[in-house]
């Protein structure tokens, strides 16, 4: 059993989930699979929207896994650093929207 | 010339110079331990071992590992350090076999070929056999390199050459981290030269081909987005055409095997490779319909078998006793660095195999 809560190692298991529940895990990759087939969105496009999110959730899982998902589709490291900045900046913005409700807050208690 | 980084190998008396050394570090490790399978086991589950030859139909002829640029994944190990040039003659008894070979491909390699001394006087007489399909891999920086070499792309298009470049990515930093500093800028002008009289100009005779293999420990994508996202951003950015791309995926050997290891990225490589292994790749992998000659004439299965040393397990081993029909009963030599062949949609040096 692993010291660490994270190991490397484990993102290469991750289809293992299925060998416990076999209907929901395979639905899942079905799913998840199908949502990264070209569509209206380029694959890069979703590849680069996948590197934002595994950054603001702060899943090092996918930060490797769409690190290098953008290195094969060519994607540079301007652009991959540029939608990691999307994601920061909708998460910094997501934080100090909350400052108009202390506005409200502290206008009603003492305004 | 374009900027030298590193030097080869051969050059800074690497324990990876030696073939042998390589083929230890391939089999031992993970492999041994069981960890991930054989490449030989991997192929006994679908009936495919031994691994044997389909119809000939491409030779392909190493003509020297010398090399104005050493590129940092170059699996030949190439440089202008590298001493090995293929001579006359040994081109003699080349020409001999594309008189009366089968194939219907010729495909000329290096190195640089057309560092040669004898590369246009080669090129001239193998033409005159009537191949249906004749490749130069062409670096494209050597067409800027020097002053004899700037009728290149006339002399290619007057033998009807189809030339095969190596470009890794679309933009400079990109393509100079992993060929050199400068490679990009004489690369695209190179390939403005070539669209100029014709090659790469959809619907023209002169085909232009393109080859993309990654930068760096991971493997390339689907080759037909690849060829969209290439051709967009060239014609955008340089105005530059070209027919095909092939996405080629690196094999772990020479100076790639020396990088993942010196990155620590090998054992993740090299799982990278099994995880992707497609079984429906490995009846289409470039060994079985090619042999490929080396400098000294030397015959081998492919061309990374030629850099191991792995040669043809056949009683003809030689250019000089070439006998297509004794070659085609042999079995193919393989080893764990065989994985990259039959990754994902596999890969070839026409790129994807399925």
């Amino acid at each position: 059993m692993s010291k660490s809560y994270y190991d490397p190692a484990d993102l290469r298991k991750f289809g293992n989930i299925t060998e416990w529940s076999e209907e929901l895990g395979t639905k899942f990759f079905d799913y998840y699979n199908s949502v990264f087939q070209e569509g209206a969105l380029t694959a890069r496009e979703k590849s680069l929207i996948a590197l934002a999110v595994s950054h603001t959730e702060k899943c090092p899982y996918c930060i490797d896994a769409y690190s290098k998902d953008g290195l094969q589709r060519g994607l540079t490291k301007e652009e991959m650093m540029e939608a990691v900045h999307v994601g920061a900046a909708i998460k910094s913005g997501a934080a100090l929207v909350h400052g108009v409700q202390m506005m409200n807050k502290v206008n009603k208690l003492d305004g | 010339m374009a900027k030298l980084k590193i030097q080869s190998l051969h050059k800074r008396d690497s324990e990876l110079a030696n073939s042998n050394r390589q083929l230890e570090i391939l089999s031992n490790g993970i492999f041994k331990t069981g960890e991930l399978p054989k490449f030989k086991d991997k192929i006994a589950e679908i009936g495919q071992f031994p691994l044997k030859p389909r119809k000939l139909e491409v030779l392909q002829i190493n003509v020297g590992y010398m090399c104005n640029q050493v590129c940092e994944h170059c699996h030949v190990d190439a440089g202008p350090d590298r001493k090995e040039i293929m001579t006359r003659e040994t081109m003699q008894q080349c020409l001999e076999v594309i008189k009366n070979t089968g194939a219907h491909t010729l495909d000329l390699t290096g190195g640089a070929p057309e560092m040669n001394p004898n590369f246009k006087w080669f090129v001239e007489e193998a033409s005159k056999a009537g191949i249906k399909d004749f490749i130069v891999r062409s670096n494209l920086t050597i067409i800027r390199a020097n002053k004899k070499y700037y009728d290149l792309p006339d002399f290619f298009k007057k033998h009807n050459v189809h030339v095969i470049s190596s470009m890794p990515h679309w933009t400079r930093g990109k393509t100079d981290k992993q060929r050199g500093e400068g490679v990009f800028d004489q690369s695209i002008k190179a390939l403005q030269d070539l669209n100029a009289i014709g090659y790469g100009v959809p619907n023209s005779d002169l085909k232009l081909d393109l080859v993309y293999n990654p930068s760096g420990a991971f493997l390339p994508s689907d080759q037909a987005s690849m060829e969209k996202d290439f051709k967009r951003a060239l014609l955008e950015d340089f105005n530059i055409q070209f027919h095909n791309l092939f996405a080629i995926t690196n094999l772990p050997i020479s100076r790639f095997l020396d990088y993942l290891i010196a990155s620590e990225n090998y054992e993740d490589y090299m799982y990278a490779l099994v995880e992707a292994y497609n079984p429906m790749a490995v009846a289409n992998v470039m060994c079985t319909n090619t042999i490929s000659v080396s400098w000294d004439g030397w015959l081998y299965d492919c061309d990374f078998n030629q850099m191991l040393d792995l040669k043809v397990a056949s009683k003809v081993k030689h250019i000089s006793e070439y006998n297509e029909e004794v070659l085609n009963d042999r079995n193919i030599v393989i080893s764990q660095h065989c994985y990259g062949c039959t990754a994902g949609a596999g890969s070839s040096c026409q790129g994807s195999v399925v």
